[in-house]
C-alpha cells in the first residue's frame, strides 16, 4: 500500500500537546487539527433524530406493525432444575387465534455442556425461567391462554442458586461435563476451554494483556504494607427501557429481522447460521434502539423462537419480553467474591497484587472480575485466579465493562485503603503508581473543580449526617474492529447521504456521523442523511466494548474524503485548476489558487455524469500500530471520578450530593451526547453502589423482584449533582482519532461513592449495594 | 390479562347489587371464577390482574359514583373524606395541610404524582400488601391459603419486625398510619343500606385472626368515606416515611406522630408505626414514654426506644429497628 507521512497533533491541549509524524495510507485524508479550530466536530450539536425521538415518530422495534404479524410468547419453566419427560402442545395448537406453536430442541443463550444436556429430546431445565416452547398468535392475550394449555412433564431435580451454597461439595450440579459459551459479538461468553469441577469452572488465570507476571510472594515480601481483604458485588440485571424483542418476518425469498439489537450483524450471522440461509437473505434492521447495556448483541432464545413461529406461520411474528422475563433470563452483570492482596513500599510503590475471584453468570459464563487489577497500575508482581460458579440462575451477559465494574470496587477501595496506611492522599498515592498522563490531567483538574481540599480526616464530620469525599480511577481499552465499512451516496439534487449496517444503540452515532462527514465536506450535520441500522448497508461495529466511535467514525470520514476527491475531479477543469488545489467549505468547492473560482457543491452535484455517485471506504489500522492483535490499540481511555456522599449514621440510609467525572476519548466529537453518557454511566453506577440488586430466593430459586417497583432503579431525587470534565487526548491513531465512552463512565462511581462512605463514617463497606443494613452494621448499630 | 366485563356503578347500593366477592377472597381462591370485584383508581386490581394473580369476569367500576368525590372540614365536626378522593386531591387541599399536616405528608409521599391522580383514598385503605412473595405468581404464601411464609426464613429486608410470628408482611397503605394517628374511623355502607362506621384500628385485620384478609371489608360491603376528628389549635403532627428510595417507594419504615401538647408539654400523644407489622400499629409505649413529658431530645429518645421494645426481627431486617428509632425521634421533634 502506498502511504505518505503526516503530521498529527499529540498529546493534551494544556498540558503536553505536541506533534508527531505517522506514515498513513496515501487514501486516507489529512490530519484533523485539534477541535478548537474545527468548525462542526467537537462540538456542541443537536441530535439529528431528537425531533423523532421527542415526538414519538420514532419506531422503535416494539412499534413496528406489519401486516398480518402475530404475536408470540413463550412458555418458561417455573421450577430451576428439571428434566422434561413430555410436552404435549396439542390444546394449544387448537386454540382459537393460534398460528404456531414450536417447542425448543436446544437451549439458546447460555453455556453449552459438550455432551448437549438433553433429556428426551428436550434441552434440561437449568433455571426458573428457561424458555421451553413458544406460541405465535392474533394477540399476547390469546398467546398467553394458549401457553397455559401447553402440558409438560417434569422431572423435578434439586438445585442451588446461591454463589457460596453452589461451591459446597454436597451442591447440585449444574453441569456434569465441561461447558462452552461462544462469544456472540462482543456480548458476553467466557474464555474457552476451561475445566469445570462441580460447579466451578476455571481458574481463568490471563486476558488478553498476557498471563501472570513476576513472583507475587517474593513481591510481598518485599512490601511495607499490605492491604488484603474480600470485596463483594451484587448481581445487576438489565433494565433497558426498551426489552429485548424482535419483529421477524419470514418470506419465502428472504427473512427481515426488525431487532432491538446492539448489533446489527450478529444478529444476521446468527440467524443464518441457526436456519442454515445464506446471509445474504437475511437482513436485520434497527432504525432506533430503545436501550441496551450489554446483552442485546445475540439474536437470543426469543429471537430463534420467533424465527421458528413465523417460518411455520407464514406470517411475521413480534416477540417482545415483559419486563419480568427481562429480569430473569436476558442476561445480568454476574456477582463476584473478591480476594484482593496488594504490597506496597514506603513510597507507594506497588510490589505485588494477588487476586482470586468467584463469581456466578447463573447458567452462563463471564463471572470474571476483568483486567482492572491487571493494567491499570505499575506493579512487576501480578496473578489472578477467576472461577465461574454455576447456578441454577439466569444467565450473565456483558454488562456495561464486563468484570471491570466489579473489579474496580476491590482495586479502588484497597487503593483508598493503602493511601491511608502510607499517610498519603489518595490522588498523590495515583500520581506515584500511575503511569497514565490523561489521568494524572483529569485527577488535577477533576480535584480542582470538585474542591478536593475540601476533603476530612475519615469519620470526622460531626453531626448525625455525615459528608464524605471519595474519588477512583478506571481504565478501559481501546478497542476497534476494523470490519466496519461505511457507503456515502451523493445525488443530483445535492442531498448527501451515508449507509452502514452499524446501529445506533442510543447515543448518537447518526449525529457524530453526521458531523464527520459535514466536516470533511464543508457542509452542516443536518445536511447530511444518515441511515444506519440495516445490514443491506455495508458491516458495522456491534456496540459493545465502547468500539463503535472508533471504528466506524475513520470509515465515514475516509469515505467522505474518497466522495470529495471524486467531485473534485469533476469540477476541476471547470474551475480552471487540478484537484489537488481545490477544497471545500461553507457549501462551495473554491480553488485555493484563486478563490472567486469556485462552485457550489449542489450545483457541482447537478453536472455530475451519473445520477449519484458511491464512495465506500473502511479503516486503516491504528496509524500508531496496535497494540495486540488487531483490535486493541495503545493506550487507555483513562477516568477519574469524584464522589461526595452523605451519610445519615441513625438510618443508614446513603445518598450522593455530586459526582464530578474526568473523562478521555481521545478527540471528543460531540460535547452534549460525550455528557448524556456520561450522566447515564453515573447514574448507573450510583444505582449499582446504593440501589440495584437481584433479590434470589434460596428455597425456590426465584428472583423476587422482578419487576421495576421492588427491583431499584434510581428515580430523580436519587440522582446526585453531576459534573463533566472531557479532556482532549490526541493521538494521531485514525482519521478521526475518535473513541467512545459507554463503559468508562460507569467503571469508577460505585467504588468512588464507596470511598465516600469510607471518608464520612471512618467504616469501610466492602460489599454492594451499600444499603442501609450494611452501613448500621458496620456502625455496631445492629 | 384476561377477559372481564364492565359495569360502570351510578350509586353505592347498584354497586353493591353488581358486586360478589372481595379481591382477598379473589386471591385466597375461596370464590367461583365468575367473582365480580370493585375497582376504582385500578393502581392495585390492574396491578394484580396484569401479574396473573387474580382474573375477575367482572369489573364494577364504582369511580363515577356520584358523592364520594368530596372533602369537607368543619372546626368541630373535623375532617370527612369520601373514598372516591383521589390522593392527589387529599394531597392538594390545604385544609388538609393546615390541621392534618402529617396526614397531608402521608399523602404526598405516597406513590408518584401519576397514581396519586388515579389511586382513591378508598382503594388506598383496601389495598393488599406488596410482599414479593405473596404478589409471585410462583409462590401460594400463607395469605393465598398454604401454609407457609416464604419471607420467615427467605427473603425478608423489607418485612414485619413486630408480631410477625404467622406472616410477616406488612400492609402497603400509608396513608394509614397518619389516619390511625388522627384517630381516623371508616365509614362503611352494605347492600341492604346499612351503614357501619369502624375505627382504623378495628379496621385492619391482622394474620394471626385470619391471614386470607388484611381488613374487616366483607363482599358486600363498600367503603364510602373516612372521618377524622377535629383538630385543635394545641394540635401538632408530623410524618416521616423512609423507603428505598426518596423519590417513590414503600414504606421500608414510616410513622405518623399527633401531639396534643400545652406549651412544650406533652398532654397526650398517638403514635402509629407503619411497615413494623403486618397492619399498622399504635405504639402504646412510645405514647406513654411522651406523655406528660416536656418534648427534648431526650424524652423523644425514651419514647423511640420504648416503641422498638419486643421487636422481633427476621434474619434480614434488624436494620429496621434502629430506622424506626430515628424516625420516631425525629418525627416527635419535628412537632416542636
Amino acid at each position: 500500500m502506498d502511504t505518505k507521512k503526516v503530521k498529527f497533533p499529540h498529546g493534551i491541549p494544556g498540558h503536553n500537546l505536541s506533534e508527531v509524524e505517522r506514515e498513513i495510507p496515501t487514501g486516507e485524508p489529512p490530519a484533523w487539527p485539534i477541535n478548537d479550530d474545527l468548525k462542526v466536530v467537537g462540538k456542541r450539536v443537536k441530535r439529528t433524530d431528537a425531533l423523532a425521538k421527542v415526538t414519538g415518530a420514532a419506531k422503535y422495534t416494539s412499534d413496528i406493525q406489519l401486516q398480518g404479524m402475530l404475536f408470540g410468547r413463550m412458555l418458561r419453566s417455573n421450577y430451576p432444575h428439571a428434566k422434561i419427560k413430555s410436552i404435549d402442545t396439542s390444546a394449544a395448537e387448537k386454540y382459537d387465534g393460534v398460528y404456531a406453536v414450536h417447542v425448543f430442541k436446544n437451549a439458546v443463550g447460555m453455556a453449552q455442556a459438550k455432551d448437549g444436556g438433553n433429556s428426551a429430546g428436550f434441552p434440561d431445565v437449568k433455571f426458573a425461567g428457561q424458555p421451553i416452547a413458544g406460541v405465535a398468535a392474533i394477540s399476547v392475550d390469546v398467546a398467553e391462554e394458549a401457553l397455559k394449555l401447553i402440558k409438560v412433564d417434569y422431572e423435578y431435580l434439586p438445585f442451588v442458586v446461591d454463589l457460596e451454597e453452589a461451591q459446597k461439595p454436597e451442591a447440585p450440579v449444574v453441569f456434569k461435563t465441561d461447558v462452552d459459551q461462544e462469544d456472540r459479538g462482543g456480548g458476553g461468553g467466557g474464555q474457552s476451554g476451561l475445566k469445570t469441577k462441580g460447579n466451578l469452572r476455571g481458574p481463568s488465570t490471563s486476558s488478553f494483556f498476557g498471563g501472570p507476571r513476576g513472583d507475587v510472594e517474593k513481591g510481598f515480601e518485599t512490601a511495607d504494607f499490605i492491604v488484603e481483604h474480600v470485596y463483594r458485588t451484587q448481581v445487576h440485571t438489565h433494565c433497558s427501557l426498551e426489552t429485548h424483542g424482535v419483529v421477524v418476518d419470514w418470506r419465502p425469498d428472504n427473512v427481515t429481522i426488525y431487532a432491538s439489537t446492539q448489533n446489527t450483524n450478529s444478529v444476521r450471522h446468527e440467524f443464518a447460521e441457526m436456519f442454515d440461509l445464506p446471509k445474504s437473505k437475511v437482513r436485520v434492521i434497527t432504525e432506533f434502539m430503545g436501550g441496551g447495556f450489554g446483552a442485546k448483541h445475540s439474536l437470543g432464545n426469543f429471537g430463534v423462537m420467533a424465527g421458528h413461529l413465523s417460518k411455520k406461520s407464514g406470517r411475521p411474528v413480534s416477540m417482545m419480553l415483559d419486563r419480568k422475563e427481562e429480569h430473569i433470563s436476558s442476561g445480568n452483570r454476574p456477582n463476584s467474591v473478591q480476594y484482593l492482596k496488594i504490597g506496597a513500599k514506603k513510597d507507594g510503590t506497588l510490589t505485588a497484587i494477588k487476586q482470586k475471584s468467584h463469581g456466578t453468570a447463573g447458567v452462563g459464563l463471564g463471572a470474571g472480575v476483568g483486567r482492572i487489577a491487571q493494567v491499570m497500575y505499575e506493579c512487576p508482581n501480578f496473578s489472578t485466579e477467576q472461577y465461574d460458579v454455576f447456578t441454577h440462575a439466569g444467565p450473565g451477559a456483558a454488562w456495561r465493562a464486563p468484570g471491570n465494574v466489579q473489579g474496580a470496587f476491590g482495586l479502588e477501595q484497597a487503593m483508598d485503603e493503602l493511601a491511608e496506611k502510607l499517610n498519603m492522599d489518595p490522588l498523590a498515592l495515583r500520581d506515584v503508581i500511575d503511569k497514565s498522563d490523561v489521568r494524572k490531567v483529569e485527577r488535577q483538574r477533576g480535584a480542582k473543580q470538585f474542591d478536593w481540599s475540601r476533603r476530612k480526616k475519615p469519620g470526622s464530620d460531626s453531626g448525625t449526617v455525615k459528608k464524605g469525599l471519595g474519588m477512583a480511577q478506571s481504565t478501559w481499552p481501546r478497542f476497534v474492529n476494523l470490519n466496519s465499512t461505511v457507503e456515502i451516496r451523493a445525488y443530483k439534487d445535492g442531498a448527501i447521504e451515508v449507509r452502514s449496517g452499524v446501529q445506533d444503540i442510543g447515543t448518537g452515532t447518526k449525529t457524530i456521523l453526521a458531523q464527520v462527514v459535514a466536516e470533511e465536506l464543508g457542509m452542516k450535520p443536518e445536511d447530511i442523511t444518515i441511515r444506519i441500522g440495516d445490514t443491506l448497508f455495508p458491516t458495522g461495529p456491534g456496540s459493545g466494548g465502547s468500539i463503535v466511535t472508533g471504528s466506524i467514525t475513520p470509515p465515514a470520514r475516509n469515505a467522505a474524503y474518497k466522495l470529495k476527491l471524486e467531485l473534485f475531479d469533476q469540477v476541476a477543469k471547470e474551475l480552471e485548476t487540478v484537484s489537488s488545489k481545490l477544497s471545500m467549505s461553507g457549501g462551495f468547492i473554491v480553488s485555493q489558487e484563486d478563490n472567486s473560482k469556485k462552485i457550489a457543491v449542489k450545483d457541482a452535484l447537478k453536472k455530475m455524469r451519473t445520477e449519484q455517485i458511491t464512495t465506500s471506504a473502511s479503516r486503516s489500522d491504528d496509524y500508531g500500530g496496535f497494540k495486540m492483535g488487531s483490535f486493541l490499540a495503545h493506550g487507555d481511555l483513562g477516568s477519574v471520578q469524584f464522589a461526595e456522599v452523605s451519610v445519615d449514621t441513625e438510618t443508614g440510609f446513603v445518598k450522593v450530593d455530586k459526582i464530578v467525572a474526568a473523562h478521555s476519548c481521545g478527540r471528543p466529537l460531540n460535547i452534549t451526547q460525550l455528557e448524556g453518557q456520561i450522566n447515564g454511566g453515573v447514574i448507573q453506577g450510583v444505582s449499582y453502589a446504593l440501589y440495584e440488586y437481584r433479590v434470589m430466593d434460596n428455597e425456590t430459586g426465584h428472583q423476587m423482584n422482578g419487576n421495576l417497583d421492588q427491583y431499584k432503579l434510581p428515580f430523580a431525587m436519587e440522582i446526585p449533582e453531576i459534573e463533566t470534565i472531557i479532556v482532549e487526548d490526541y493521538g494521531g491513531r485514525s482519521s478521526t482519532d475518535a473513541y467512545g465512552i459507554g463503559e468508562p463512565a460507569n467503571i469508577a462511581t460505585a467504588v468512588a461513592v464507596a470511598n465516600a462512605v469510607y471518608n464520612a463514617i471512618g467504616v469501610r463497606i466492602y460489599e454492594l449495594p451499600i444499603t442501609p443494613d450494611k452501613v448500621l452494621k458496620a456502625l455496631n448499630k445492629i | 390479562m384476561n377477559k372481564f366485563s364492565w359495569y360502570d356503578a351510578k350509586t353505592v347500593n347498584d354497586a353493591l347489587e353488581q358486586v360478589n366477592a372481595t379481591v382477598s377472597e379473589v386471591l385466597a381462591s375461596k370464590v367461583s371464577d365468575q367473582s365480580a370485584v370493585f375497582k376504582c383508581g385500578g393502581t392495585d386490581l390492574l396491578d394484580m390482574m396484569k401479574e396473573g394473580l387474580v382474573a375477575p369476569k367482572k369489573i364494577v367500576n364504582i369511580k363515577n359514583i356520584a358523592g364520594l368525590d368530596a372533602i369537607s372540614y368543619h372546626q368541630k365536626s373535623g375532617l370527612k373524606i369520601g373514598a372516591n378522593v383521589t390522593l392527589a386531591q387529599m394531597e392538594a387541599n390545604a385544609e388538609i395541610k393546615q390541621n392534618y399536616l402529617a396526614l397531608h405528608q402521608a399523602v404526598a409521599h405516597a406513590g408518584t404524582p401519576q397514581i396519586r391522580n388515579m389511586a382513591s383514598l378508598g382503594g388506598n385503605l383496601a389495598q393488599r400488601t406488596r410482599c414479593w412473595y405473596f404478589r409471585s405468581l410462583d409462590h401460594e404464601c400463607l395469605r393465598k391459603g398454604s401454609g407457609t411464609c416464604f419471607a420467615r426464613n427467605g427473603e425478608n429486608e423489607f418485612h414485619a419486625i413486630m408480631k410477625n410470628g404467622s406472616c410477616s408482611s406488612v400492609h402497603a397503605s400509608s396513608v394509614s398510619t397518619a389516619l390511625m394517628a388522627f384517630d381516623a374511623s371508616v365509614e362503611i355502607a352494605a347492600a341492604d343500606g346499612k351503614k357501619r362506621t369502624v375505627k382504623m384500628t378495628e379496621f385492619f385485620v391482622t394474620p394471626g385472626d385470619d391471614s386470607s384478609r388484611e381488613s374487616i371489608l366483607e363482599a358486600n360491603e363498600l367503603i364510602t368515606a373516612v372521618i377524622i376528628p377535629p383538630s385543635g389549635s394545641k394540635t401538632k403532627s408530623y410524618y416521616i416515611k423512609q423507603g428505598a428510595r426518596e423519590s417513590y417507594d414503600w414504606a421500608i419504615a414510616d410513622v405518623a406522630v399527633v401531639l396534643e401538647v400545652s406549651g412544650s408539654k406533652c398532654k397526650n400523644a398517638n403514635i402509629v408505626l407503619g411497615a413494623a407489622a403486618p397492619v399498622p400499629i399504635r405504639s402504646e409505649a412510645a405514647s406513654t414514654a411522651l406523655i406528660g413529658k416536656e418534648i427534648t431530645e431526650q424524652t423523644a429518645k425514651d419514647s423511640a426506644e420504648a416503641s422498638m421494645k419486643g421487636a422481633t426481627p427476621l434474619s434480614k431486617n434488624a436494620y429496621k429497628v434502629p430506622l424506626f428509632k430515628a424516625i420516631v425521634k425525629r418525627a416527635i421533634l419535628k412537632t416542636t
